[in-house]
């Protein structure tokens, strides 16, 4: 082996090795300086209490109402991901098991989907919601973020589906089945993991996103009774705490992103662990 | 009992064909909304006018979207080049170098660290990334900036790209099969001339779309850049002067945009433009994946 | 798996397995051996794969390595150029001594060592490249850079493996066109092409219609003149058509070896008898 190989080799090894402990680092460093900085100003108040007046000004009071907002949101926005999504990601599995171009060409145009930032839906639930005649609300909100979470949802779940195996439908069908019944029996059993995970993952995406339902739900002190009144997220308080120029707010703002950040883990390491107990009992 | 059983099975089956439907109209719909609110604008002002026009004053109706255009290039640009290399060489690193024990420790945390939200990316953006502009970088290059700038939004940007195309290019070189890396090394490869032979020129596609997606998810950015960018009109090449991406454009003004004429057919411009360019940067990278990874 | 291992054990004393072996290694070991394993294992973190092995490989002949899948013949092949190194969780120890070299020593040159050594895997792996550059790749690696050296080679090698008037007018095109048959004739050429003295060939010939494989076959008889070729089967009558030697595995182990004829015919150990028998 001559000399240049071995310094080509070296070099590039060593290259590799920093990139891929920089990446490491750079992550850590990031989730340590959110939690670090957020961590002191923390407080029960700020998780448990609504806000009082002139919250934004340095008032007491905490941001209850957006914590509550976003996992309304979010949990409205995921229910109406399942009536769509689920029937959708079981129908590519079920009724086009035998059409492999158009189950790609479906999956392909869902990977798209799936690329497009939330500040296009957001603008385009503004305009749905003036096309319908809605104010800026929960119901609005739902809306957009469902329509952002469903491709999400269903490509995360059909991705599991496709690895269950045609001939258990086809024992199902030889057993008198609908496809109905095997669609809602066998692979919707069968891949109950992957449904957990996606409705998990569909979840978390709806929390942590604020560009879409920055026109469409508005922003309140209050929480939410009805559909039609506005609500406020978390991510959306966030960064309305953070343009304030008093400190105390922006302080409060860095606690606000480390109750985000906990939650978004609280529900990604849930979703892994869960999907993994539930595999435990599928057929392969 | 067979009536009922019959009776659920189509009403389930129009249920599920209902649902997909409704979800492959939806990038329909998008498009057709947009153009609907954004029509106005494009009745008034050509379509080159208002992409090669710098002049932005929409008091007087003038729209030129130029600068915001070229802000979310350049910031789009200097996340791809500073992330791009990096995950390239994390990925090989992980999937060729190092011990699987770090790949299925890693695979994990690259997955939950996509799920963070923009929103705690431009946090730290604020707490770490502008006070280093404005403190070290600017001031090393001999420059004077406040932090807020196309560096800080290009650099912020550079790290939310990281797990997603690291996630990726894994996959990719995951698909390679062992048998032909053990090809190259038997004929006489080093370890690296095997990477560089096999890993990277029969992962070339692979690697292609994962940029090409990295860079689509980039330029939809938006929260997180608004954060730490600036949000000033500028065409400037300094990467230390603040600019004003298409999304944050939009986020930016959603409030007085009732309030003056055109101006929310704008906005809806500029969300159509966004819409229009990611989805076809995406259909063409995903058309190539699912080309490729049928050979 | 595991109940059936210990059946074996309880069924036979391991003891008379090894002496048996030491017995025939005794009559085996010649000045011509080429590679000698000694104390070979192969672990990983749930278990043993390659448990003590003690072999020797005599030269210019073709030495089956056959037993059921996951008996651990393919780890013994790769084990010999260690392309064991490319799984990490693998820990192999003891000697592979190769023309009086040890191969297992830290600081080897690994290139080099392998391009003793032409490998033939289970189903063809042509590099992503044209016919012409995949059997010049191990030329360019040896920092050949003649082109008419290359050229030359490239030509001599597709010959000697039946390829050359098939491919001749289209040496340019991917090497993935040609057809699987034609792809495993393409990587022994290109092995050939690095001028090794072994060829480690790793089912070749499981993934080939019959046409192809009996070009395979006949072609390693020609090649032992001039190659020692280590053979992995699960084929029984691929083994008596083509050993010299046949050396048994189960689970990690060595059972028996010897000339065909002999162990395939009048098979001593249960093992090997049953195997004979079902197949698998």
């Amino acid at each position: 082996m001559n000399r240049w190989k071995i310094i080509e080799e070296w070099f590039f090894k060593i290259i590799s090795f920093i990139a891929a402990y920089s990446v490491v680092l750079i992550l850590l460093y990031l989730l340590i300086v959110v939690f670090n900085k957020g961590i002191g100003a923390l407080s029960w108040e700020i998780v448990f209490s609504m806000p009082k007046g002139g919250y934004y000004f340095g008032g007491g009071g905490g941001i209850l109402n957006a914590i509550v907002g976003s996992f309304y949101l979010s949990l409205g926005a995921t229910v109406l991901a399942v009536i769509i999504g689920l029937p959708a990601a079981l129908f590519i599995n079920v009724q086009l098991i035998r059409l492999k171009r158009t189950q790609n060409t479906i999956r392909f145009f869902l990977d798209a989907l799936w690329g497009i930032p939330s500040i296009v839906y957001g603008a385009f639930g503004f305009a749905v919601m003036l096309f319908l005649g809605l104010n800026a609300s929960l119901l609005a909100g739902i809306i957009t973020v469902a329509l952002l979470i469903t491709p999400i949802l269903v490509r995360a779940f059909d991705e599991v589906l496709k690895t269950i195996p045609v001939e258990l439908q086809e024992a199902s069908y030889s057993l008198g089945s609908t496809r109905t019944e095997t669609a809602l029996k066998v692979l919707f059993k069968q891949g109950f993991a992957g449904f957990i995970t996606a409705l998990l993952l569909a979840f978390g995406r709806g929390i942590g996103d604020a560009a879409s339902v920055l026109f469409t739900a508005g922003f309140t002190d209050n929480i939410p009774v009805t559909l039609d009144e506005p609500v406020a997220t978390l991510p959306l308080s966030i960064f309305f705490q953070l343009s304030s120029p008093i400190e105390e707010v922006r302080q409060r703002a860095y606690a606000a992103a480390v109750i985000l950040t906990v939650i978004i883990l609280i529900i990604s390491v849930s979703a892994r662990l869960l999907s993994k107990r539930y595999s435990k009992n599928i057929i392969k | 009992m067979n009536r009922k059983r019959r009776l659920t099975d189509s009403l389930v089956n129009i249920w599920m064909r209902g649902g997909l439907y409704i979800i492959l109209a939806i990038p329909v719909f998008i498009g057709i909304g947009l153009y609907w609110k954004a029509a106005p604008l494009l009745n008034e002002h050509s379509l080159t006018d208002l992409i090669f026009s710098s002049k932005w004053f929409p008091m007087k109706g003038e729209f030129g979207f130029l600068p915001f255009i070229f802000s979310s290039v350049y910031v789009t640009l200097l996340a791809f080049i500073l992330s791009a290399p990096l995950c390239l060489f994390a990925a090989i690193y992980l999937t060729q170098f190092s011990k699987r024990r770090l790949l299925n420790f890693m695979l994990p945390v690259i997955d939950i660290l996509a799920g963070i939200p923009s929103v705690v990316y431009g946090v730290w953006g604020i707490l770490v990334i502008v006070p280093l502009v404005s403190g070290s970088i600017a001031p090393f290059f001999g420059a004077t900036s406040s932090g807020y700038s196309l560096l800080a939004g290009g650099i912020v940007l550079a790290v939310m790209c990281i797990p997603y195309m690291l996630n990726m290019l894994i996959e990719v070189f995951h698909t390679i099969p062992v048998g032909m890396k053990e090809a190259s090394l038997s004929l006489g490869a080093t370890h690296w001339e095997m990477v560089k032979h096999v890993i990277i020129r029969k992962g070339f596609p692979g690697i292609i779309s994962a940029f090409g997606l990295g860079i689509a998810k980039a330029f939809g950015e938006t929260i997180a850049v608004l954060m730490v960018v600036g949000n000033t009109l500028n065409i400037t090449l300094s990467p230390f002067k603040a600019g004003y991406p298409l999304p944050a454009l939009i986020a930016n003004n959603y409030g007085e945009m009732m309030s003056i004429p055109d101006y929310d057919s704008a906005l809806m411009f500029a969300a159509l433009l966004l819409f229009v360019v990611i989805l076809i940067i995406n259909l063409f990278f995903r058309y190539f994946i699912h080309k490729t990874e049928k050979i | 798996m595991k109940q059936m291992a210990f059946t074996y054990q309880s069924g036979l004393s391991s003891e008379s397995v090894t002496l048996q072996n030491k017995i025939e290694m005794a009559e085996e070991i010649k000045d011509t051996s080429v590679i000698s394993i000694k104390n070979l294992n192969v672990k990983t973190k749930d278990g043993d794969i390659l448990k003590n092995i003690n072999l020797q490989i005599p030269k210019n002949k073709i030495i089956v390595l056959l037993g059921p899948s996951g008996c651990g013949k393919t780890t013994l092949l790769k084990s010999l150029n260690r392309l064991t190194d490319l799984h990490k969780e693998l820990k192999v120890s003891g000697q592979i001594i190769i023309d009086g070299q040890d191969i297992m020593k830290a600081g080897q040159n690994l290139s080099a060592m392998r391009q003793r050594m032409g490998l033939l895997s289970q189903r063809p792996f042509p590099l992503p490249a044209s016919i012409y550059k995949n059997v010049a790749y191990g030329l360019k690696l040896k920092g050949i850079r003649s082109k008419k050296l290359i050229a030359h080679s490239v030509e001599t090698n597709l010959k000697r493996v039946g390829l050359w008037n098939e491919v001749k007018d289209r040496l340019k095109s991917p090497a993935t066109s040609l057809s699987i048959g034609q792809q495993q004739r393409l990587c022994l050429a290109r092995g050939l092409a690095v001028k090794p003295t072994i060829i480690l060939a790793d089912e070749p010939t499981s993934a080939l219609d019959p046409i192809s494989t009996k070009i395979i076959e006949n072609l390693f008889k020609d090649l032992k003149q001039h190659y020692t070729i280590i053979l992995v089967t699960h084929v029984l009558r691929q083994a008596l058509r083509l050993a010299d030697h046949v050396v048994f595995m189960y689970y990690g182990e060595i059972i028996e070896q010897g000339h065909p004829d002999d162990i395939l015919k009048n098979p001593k150990t249960a093992i090997l008898k049953k195997y004979l028998v079902d197949g698998n």
